[in-house]
């Protein structure tokens, strides 16, 4: 790949995957308040992971992209072990993760090491540079002081900290940010570990000394044979970076192939926004105003059918369509100023309860024909309104409407040429 | 969906520029001595304007923007010229300067949510902030008002009621942005507005701002490291390095043709969608206690000559429009003879890494 540095061994296609992850969900308990907890009441599981698999394979760098609340990170943590898996499996050299008392899993994180994002936070304030390298060799029980300081000598130098008495005695506050984030390298390698999991290594580093540590992490690849899960929201590093990316959102992989087949051809459009939303430092370059409306949504309550359809600009009938969109096609409708909205309001009321997740949606209370009125409006400022191909019927209930949906479900990773794509649009090839 | 809410007419004649900075200082004092986190810098800002402010992290850029605002910490002093419409505002006593902030001059900051009280609905934010200026706007006018820019903003009027917490990072920073607008604020400082959101959402702020001049006339100060939201949102760039402006002018002349080393180093180091290798800046930005002699960037200057680590560099015409300070650029004939010839430097090694 000629935007790589050529030294660079190609990464084995076939050979054992050095991690393997297989249908990998981790979800998080919501607390909620003493007396639902008390009662028994369902408080609603955050899905921070949510059926991931994949291989790492020896050599290769494979980078983890997606937006905050994505899951990414959450997905790093369960490689070492950090997070307990809810279901599915991380199997490292063959070995399940779930299986490993905690000693052993001690041992397995020799292998498998981490790189936090933020070099402030990772390195504990009171512990000189040398303590805090010589603790990772402390508690994976190397005793004698000499091999530890030998150790971290050369773990020093190998980040480039030299000439390394100068900073073995120092504290994280007398280190730059750059320096900072060398020692956190240095306490990964010293271990000799096989895979480094890099969370944002460079995010939070200024422009200027980003594409320093990068290079560092790229010449200690090829010294140490490292493998590397990089994980990142910024696609330009991980364009430069990466062998394979695995695009995330909501907790799934929506994504993952080849960097080089993904940036020349992105097929699902959650990647290609993400690829047109990067301001590039050319004047005439120009980022194209209809990018995804909205953020986000709340992990806890995620969109039915395919978590990404209230945003995208792609969107077509079977994405699975509900209450909270129909809330949002209101409001925005609200938002031109023409309409009248205190009038509207009346006829439609409270919106609150279509926050919950329903093909359902029962609006109105001054009676139905008003109600549809508004509806009708609404559908001819914006009649190609992907929405309305997923309603299945509007009837008159109650004191308003009740709109029904087509339900959908979550699309599944499928191949769409040289990469697997989680969209409708990419329906499974041969079939269709 | 453009509304213009200054009824069409400027508020200000198009002629005079509506921020005209003049050698402007601050400095923080500490038990080592001065930080000289400005220290002379001049740029002027037209009506409807969006100058960008770009530098590393410690370059002096978020300490200009709150120096201009007159928000500095205790213990930090400025000095210099601004003319706000003609008018010093530096020479101001401290009652004139607040009256000035909110209604002439709105700022807005990076972290939307430490700065909404959790306590008030964006109502009460709204009718607290419009009062304060217009005390004789009743309630139903205060809240035609507020839900015209937050329409603007995409926030729908159902929203007006809700708490700060019940809106997402994006949503919060369109809040800040309009409650900084609804005032109509001629000049505005927004300090890295886009930093803790997400690539989308950042997208989404960026056209907000880009729209900026067209709906509202507003002149605004972008502060930012990132050179690729120069590119989309700004008219005019100022590079900054150690206190001082290196280059300013048009955003195309200086990103096609930058002419100080620090802005070509800051541009190439840039990891974009078109990176083909990696570049970056060796060494750090200096002290600012103590500053290097000459230019500040000649430790780290590649192109660095012997005039530079003695003589400070003079603020001249750029070649196609703008300032620079660069020996390289001139004045040729203020150079000392043999000024020209390589300087010879110790090798940076990662001890003065950033």
């Amino acid at each position: 790949m000629s935007t790589k540095p050529d030294a660079r061994p190609e990464p084995a296609e076939t050979g054992t995957p050095l991690v393997q992850v297989r249908d990998l969900s981790v979800h998080f308990q919501l607390r909620g308040g003493t007396l639902a907890r008390l009662f028994g009441q369902d408080t609603g599981t955050i899905k921070a992971v949510d059926g991931v698999s994949f291989d790492l394979r020896p050599g290769e760098v494979l980078g983890l992209v997606g937006e905050s609340g994505s899951g990414k990170s959450t997905l790093g943590r369960a490689l070492l072990g950090l997070v307990p898996a809810t279901s599915g499996s991380v199997r490292v050299q063959d070995q399940d993760l779930a299986e490993l008392n905690r000693g052993r899993l001690r041992e397995m994180r020799q292998v498998v090491q981490m790189v936090f994002q933020d070099p402030n936070a990772a390195l504990n304030p009171s512990m000189t540079v040398e303590e805090a390298v010589a603790d990772a060799l402390r508690v994976h029980g190397i005793r004698s002081a000499s091999e530890r300081r030998e150790r971290v000598v050369e773990a020093l130098e190998r980040v480039g900290l030299s000439p390394v008495e100068l900073f073995l005695s120092k504290y994280p506050r007398d280190l730059s940010g750059g320096q900072k984030q060398r020692v956190v390298i240095a306490r990964a390698i010293v271990l000799d570990p096989s895979v480094l999991v890099a969370d944002e290594p460079v995010s939070m580093l200024d422009m200027s000394v980003r594409a320093k540590i990068l290079q560092l992490m790229l010449l200690l690849k090829q010294e140490l044979g490292l493998t590397y899960v990089y994980i990142t929201h910024d696609l330009a590093t991980a364009k430069f970076f990466c062998d394979r990316v695995a695009i995330m959102y909501l907790g799934r992989i929506v994504e993952i192939g080849p960097t080089e087949e993904i940036f020349a051809n992105p097929r699902h459009p959650y990647t290609k926004a993400l690829m047109a939303a990067i301001p590039e430092p050319d004047p005439e370059h120009t980022v194209p105003r209809d990018l995804p409306r909205g953020e986000i949504p709340d992990a806890a309550q995620p969109p039915l059918g395919c978590a990404f359809h209230p945003r995208c600009p792609e969107a077509i009938t079977g994405c699975g369509w509900e209450s909270r969109d129909l809330r949002v096609l209101m409001e925005s409708h609200w938002l031109r100023t023409e309409t009248s909205y205190d009038e509207e309001t009346a006829a439609i009321g409270e919106l609150d309860h279509l926050d919950e997740p329903s093909t359902t949606a029962q609006i109105g209370r001054g009676g139905s024909a008003p109600v549809r009125a508004i509806l009708d409006r609404i559908k001819a400022e914006d009649p190609d309104e992907p929405l309305w191909s997923g309603v299945t019927s509007i009837e008159a209930e109650g004191s308003g409407v009740s709109v029904q949906f087509e339900p959908a479900d979550s699309p599944a990773l499928r191949r769409a040429g040289g990469v697997e794509v989680a969209c409708i649009l990419y329906p499974e090839e041969g079939s269709g | 969906m453009t509304v213009d809410l200054t009824d069409g007419s400027l508020p200000v004649p198009a002629e005079g520029p509506v921020i005209s900075a003049r050698d402007v200082r601050v400095w923080y004092g500490t038990t080592r001595g001065a930080i000289r986190a400005v220290d002379g810098v001049s740029f002027d800002l037209a009506p409807g304007e969006t100058l960008g402010l770009v530098g590393e992290s410690g370059c002096g850029k978020s300490t200009l923007g709150r120096g201009l605002m007159g928000l500095l910490p205790e213990g930090a002093k400025r000095d210099g010229e601004v003319l706000f419409r003609g008018r010093d505002i530096f020479s101001l006593g401290s009652k004139a300067s607040y009256g000035l902030r909110g209604g002439e001059l709105g700022m807005i900051f990076q972290e939307p949510l430490t700065r909404l009280n959790p306590l008030m609905r964006i109502s009460q934010h709204f009718e607290e902030t419009i009062k304060q200026h217009e005390p004789s706007l009743s309630k139903d006018e205060i809240r035609d008002r507020a839900l015209e820019v937050l329409r603007l903003m995409g926030i729908p009027p159902t929203r007006y009621r809700s708490y700060p917490h019940e809106f997402s990072g994006g949503m919060r920073q369109r809040l800040m942005i309009a409650l900084a607008l609804v005032l109509r604020p001629a000049f505005v400082v927004a300090d890295e507005p886009t930093t803790a959101l997400d690539v989308l959402v950042e997208a989404q702020i960026v056209q907000i701002l880009n729209d900026l001049r067209r709906n509202f006339s507003t002149s605004l100060l972008l502060i930012t490291h990132n050179v690729g939201i120069v590119a989309e949102a700004c008219d005019r760039v100022a590079v900054m390095y150690a206190g001082r402006i290196v280059e300013q002018g048009t955003v195309t002349e200086v990103f096609k043709n930058p002419q100080h080393p620090y802005t070509r180093a800051l541009l190439r180091s840039t990891i974009s969608l078109t990176t083909t290798g990696l570049e970056y800046i060796e060494g750090a930005p200096p002290d600012l206690v103590d500053p290097p002699d000459g230019c500040r960037f000649h430790p780290r200057c590649p192109e660095a000559m012997k005039v530079c680590a003695t003589q400070n560099p003079v603020n001249i015409e750029r070649p196609g429009g703008g300032r620079v300070e660069c020996w390289l650029v001139g004045p040729e004939d203020q150079i000392p003879a043999g000024g020209t010839q390589a300087l010879e430097k110790e090798e940076l090694t990662v001890v003065d890494e950033a």
